[in-house]
This record gives C-alpha cells, structure tokens and sequence, in this order.
C-alpha cells in the first residue's frame, strides 16, 4: 500500500528499452543489408565497412577522452553511424574514405553539436554529402570487380531499360547497402517487429514518392518505372534507416507525417528534374534542416487550450 | 606618432575585425576561396578604409548630424568606385575573382562601422591609420582564411603547388561550406588562446570575441551591440525588490 502512496516527479511512465538496445537492433537489422553488400562486392567491401566502424567507434572515444566526457562509445550509436555511412560508400572507394568520412561524421556533425541527441542532421549522410562534394568523383564512381557501367538509376535517367528483378534482388552496381531491396526490407520489418520504428515517416515518405513520380515522371502509371524507382538507389535504405533516426526526426505524428510528405516531394524532385539521378541523401539532411520548423507547427494542444471560446 | 602605432595594433591584433568584432562576414567567408583572392579583398578595403577614413575624419565637423550616414556612404561610394576602375585597369585576374565583392565593399559594415565610430570623432591622421590598422587587419584574416582553405581544398598555396601529388583534394574546403568551417575552427582556436590567457590571470578582456558587458567604461569603440546597463540594472532592482 505505501508503494502506491509513493508521489514522485514525472516521468512516471518508464520503458525499459535503453539506447545500447535501440542501437544494437538498427545494428542487427543492418546485418542483412551489410551481408549482401559484402558477397555481392567482395572482400574490400567488407574492409571499408570494418574500417568505418573502427574510425567512428574510435573518434568519438577519443574525443570524449580528451574533452574528459563520459565515454558513450558503449551505446553503439557510433557504430550504428560508421555502418550506415559504410553501406553509403561506393564498394571500390578507398579505405582513407571511410575514415574522413567517420571522422566528419562523429566529429563535426555530432560530437561538436553536443554528442547524441544534439545533432542536427544525421551524422552518417551528413559525412556522405560531405565526402559527396569533396571527393565526387571516387564518390560517384560505381565501377567495381563484380560490375560495371552505370547504376540502374543512372541507366533509368537516360532512358535505358532495367532488369527490375535484379534490382529488387540486388545484383546491380551501387553503394554496398543499398542495392539489395529485399535485405533491406528484412531488416526493416525486424526494427518494426521489435517496435524501434513504425511505418509513420517511412509510409507517407514511399508513398508520396510513388504519387509525385507518377505525375511528374512523364511515364504515367507505369509499374516497371515505379519500381524500378522505388528499388534502384538508397530510396529504401534511406526510408527505413535514417530518415527514422531518433534524435532528427520530427517527434509529433502529424509532425512525422508532414517530415515524410516533404521527403517524398524532394526526392522526387532531385530525381526527376536535378543533375543527378539520385537525391534521397540531399532529401533527408534538408528535411533534418526542417524538423524545428515542422515541429513548431505541429505542437499538439495542451488539453483545455485552443478551440473557440464560448 | 605614438597614436598611430597605437591604431595600427588596435586593427591588427586588439580589435581585428573578422576574429574579434565579426564583421564584414559576407566578403571573409565568400571570397577566400584561396590565399591570393583573400589577400586582394583585404588591401582592396584597406585602401577604401584609409582614404574614405581621412576623408570623413577631414569633413568631420561640417557633416551635419542628421544626415552623417548618407554623406559617409557618399564619400564611401566615391572611392570604391575609384578603386573598380583601377583593379580593372591594372589587375583584371583580381577584378574577375572577386566580382560582385568589389562594388560590395560600399556597404562593408567595417567601413561604415569606422566612420561612424571612429574617423567621426577623431583627428585626420589616426584616422587615417586607423583605417590602415584596420584594412591590415582585414587583410591578415582574409588571408588565413583563404590560405587554409587553398591548402586542403586545392593543395596550393598562393597558386603554387605544395602538397604531395598523392593528395586528394577536398573540394568542398573552396566552395562555401569550407569558408564556414575554417572561420569557424580559425575562432575557435582564438578562443582557446583567450581561455588559456585567463586561466594565468591576464586581463584577456580586449582579446576577446564577445564584451565585458560594461559599456558605460568600454573602450571598444567597433562594438555593435552597445546597451548602458540600463536593463540590467532594472533587472537588478525587481530582483531586490521581489528579495
């Protein structure tokens, strides 16, 4: 009877679910996605990743060490980083790459913003558009042992056919995570299944890419097209992985509805009408830029406030 | 003479302009993309900065009040104009680099901030130097900057190759995001040199980027955001009242 007497300070409604948990299952469901990419791509596939890991992993430790901070590197949020970014990586980049991108990554994006839960955008596709401009040329260059030409994307740009079939599976060239549609949407429904996302932010996102290129892609209806669009480029790494990420996403639902449209319309519009035939990377660090403003809008009505007064 | 010395350390070190006042940002972060372009900007303003200086300092008590700033523009235009035409005659590599920047420099709030805050109250000839103080100190931060980001963004320096040719530069350091960066790690590092000056007990208060809040007894004369206590001290006075 005392226990429930108990008068504490909110919160009062605890979960038991832990950052180091969170992380190690974006880790886990990342694994089917790191897998492919590894026996698709090959050995230096697997180096870059290890390298990425170890570079983010060891940044933040050192920088905690030397700004004597608590070391966070046990909350695996620095290796959900490193492989996120690895699998962003084209598979012949050099190693050096994945390190200055690690670097970048933990460094500037999020350790001098305040660590986790201060950063502003992604950590891992900020350091990807980083190395993007900088280096854009090892960055945009996809040739590899296994494969070689363009990406499926490029090709569809151009107006050449594509195997849709191979896209989904993932026997394309492109960045080592991102080509195998169905190991993605494996890891995807263990992180739904375990409840670390749901399909608020990834849902509106897919669907109103689909709307938007169906009206604006100049082929109508056609499923070939769509699908191939949905399943060529990071459209679904993307979708599921980092536009999800916790600490950039907007926390409202209409806030988190309004994040998805607006991520939908971008990419749309840097695949259909910018230089490039991809845009999702570009897409979710602008709509990171705009979560304070979403978030602004959408503030839910405390109970008792607003509506008209009688 | 001493006044002079005093003016030109004052620009350089004391109350240089990009690292300390953090003015004219709009010129420092787009034209540095390398160390020469830098270095042409900051003598380009210097000379504007001197000369529109003695001149403001010169006219000084026929300026009727009112109308200071419309006149300081005036003389300020006469000689940015001036000094276009010259850089197009004698140096066009500059005039094409730094493009839009050059008839910018009219409203390069350290120009104006120096006529208002200083050549207006002051003698011609610290005036004068005063603005040279200044426009080296300008010159000297657009120089750091745009050499920085040269090295890692070309891997030159003042268009001469220095960096090995295995090294890959990162481009981005010479587009606008690298003027950020650097800007950024350049005040940085000023800071830093200012913690470490406090912690041995020096009054660090002049070298500094942000103010003592006094400013009834602040000597700062480029400061812009100047409030006389008055809102503190009301501030003050509720809290011993509610006390």
């Amino acid at each position: 009877m005392s226990d429930l007497m108990k008068v504490s300070s909110n919160p009062h409604i605890r979960s038991k679910a832990t950052t180091s948990g969170i992380m190690g299952a974006v880790c886990v469901a990342l694994l089917p996605a790191t897998a492919f990419g590894v026996y698709n791509f090959g050995l230096h596939a697997l180096l870059l990743i290890l390298v990425t890991v170890a570079s983010t992993v060891l940044t933040e430790f050192v920088y905690e060490k030397l700004m004597k901070k608590r070391v966070t590197v046990t909350d695996l949020s620095a290796m959900v980083t490193g492989l996120l970014l690895a699998l962003n990586l084209p598979p012949a980049a050099p190693l050096w790459i994945g390190v200055i991108g690690g670097v970048f990554a933990i460094l500037v994006v999020k350790m001098l913003f305040g660590g986790l839960g201060q950063n502003f955008m992604n950590p891992a596709l900020g350091a990807r558009c980083f190395l993007l401009i900088s280096f854009t040329s090892i960055m945009t260059n996809f040739d590899c042992d296994a494969y070689t030409g363009a990406t499926p994307l490029a090709a569809l740009k151009a107006g050449e056919s594509v195997n849709v079939m191979d896209m989904i599976i993932g026997r394309t060239s492109g960045t080592i995570g991102e080509t195998s549609m169905i190991a993605i949407v494996i890891g995807a429904c263990i992180l739904i299944l375990l409840d670390v996302i749901d399909l608020r932010i990834p849902g509106t996102y897919i669907v109103t890419f689909v709307i938007f290129i169906t009206l604006f892609g100049g082929r109508g209806f056609d499923t070939a097209f769509i699908s191939a669009q949905l399943a060529g480029g990071g459209l679904m790494l993307g979708a599921f992985f980092m536009a999800t990420d916790y600490v950039t996403r907007p926390i409202t639902k209409n806030g988190q509805y309004l994040f998805g449209i607006f991520l939908g319309i971008m990419t749309g519009i840097f695949r259909l009408f910018g230089p490039g035939a991809e845009g999702v990377s570009y897409a979710i660090i602008l709509g990171n830029l705009l979560v304070p403003l979403i978030e602004k809008i959408t503030v839910p009505k405390a109970f008792g406030k607003g509506g008209e007064r009688v | 003479m001493n006044r002079a010395g005093e003016r030109l350390y004052n620009g350089l070190i004391k109350e240089n302009p990009t690292f300390v006042l953090m003015l004219g940002m709009c010129p420092t972060l787009a034209v540095t993309t390398s160390a020469i372009n830098g270095l042409g900007m900051g003598l380009t303003t210097m000379v504007v900065l001197a000369l529109s200086n003695a001149i403001i300092s010169l006219l000084r008590n026929i300026i009727p009040d009112k109308v200071r700033i419309p006149a300081f523009i005036v003389i300020i235009a006469s000689f940015v104009t001036l000094v276009q035409m010259l850089l197009q005659a004698y140096l066009p590599f500059l005039y094409d680099a730094l493009g839009i920047y050059i008839p910018l420099i009219v409203v390069n709030c350290i120009i104006l901030g120096r006529a208002e805050a200083y050549a207006s109250k002051n003698p011609v000839i610290p005036s004068l130097f005063d603005g040279i103080g200044m426009g080296l100190g300008f010159s000297f931060a657009l120089t750091c900057i745009g050499a920085v980001r040269e090295l890692i963004g070309a891997g030159q320096l003042f268009g001469i190759h220095v960096m090995p040719a295995s090294y890959v530069p990162v481009s981005i350091f010479i587009m606008a995001p690298g003027a950020f960066f650097v800007l950024a790690a350049l005040t940085a590092l000023q800071n830093k040199i200012k913690r470490a000056g406090e912690k041995k007990g020096k009054d660090m208060s002049k070298v500094q980027s942000g103010c003592s809040e006094d400013c009834m007894n602040c000597k700062e004369s480029g400061c812009s955001h100047r409030f006389f206590g008055e809102d503190k001290k009301e501030n003050e006075n509720k809290e011993g009242e509610v006390k």
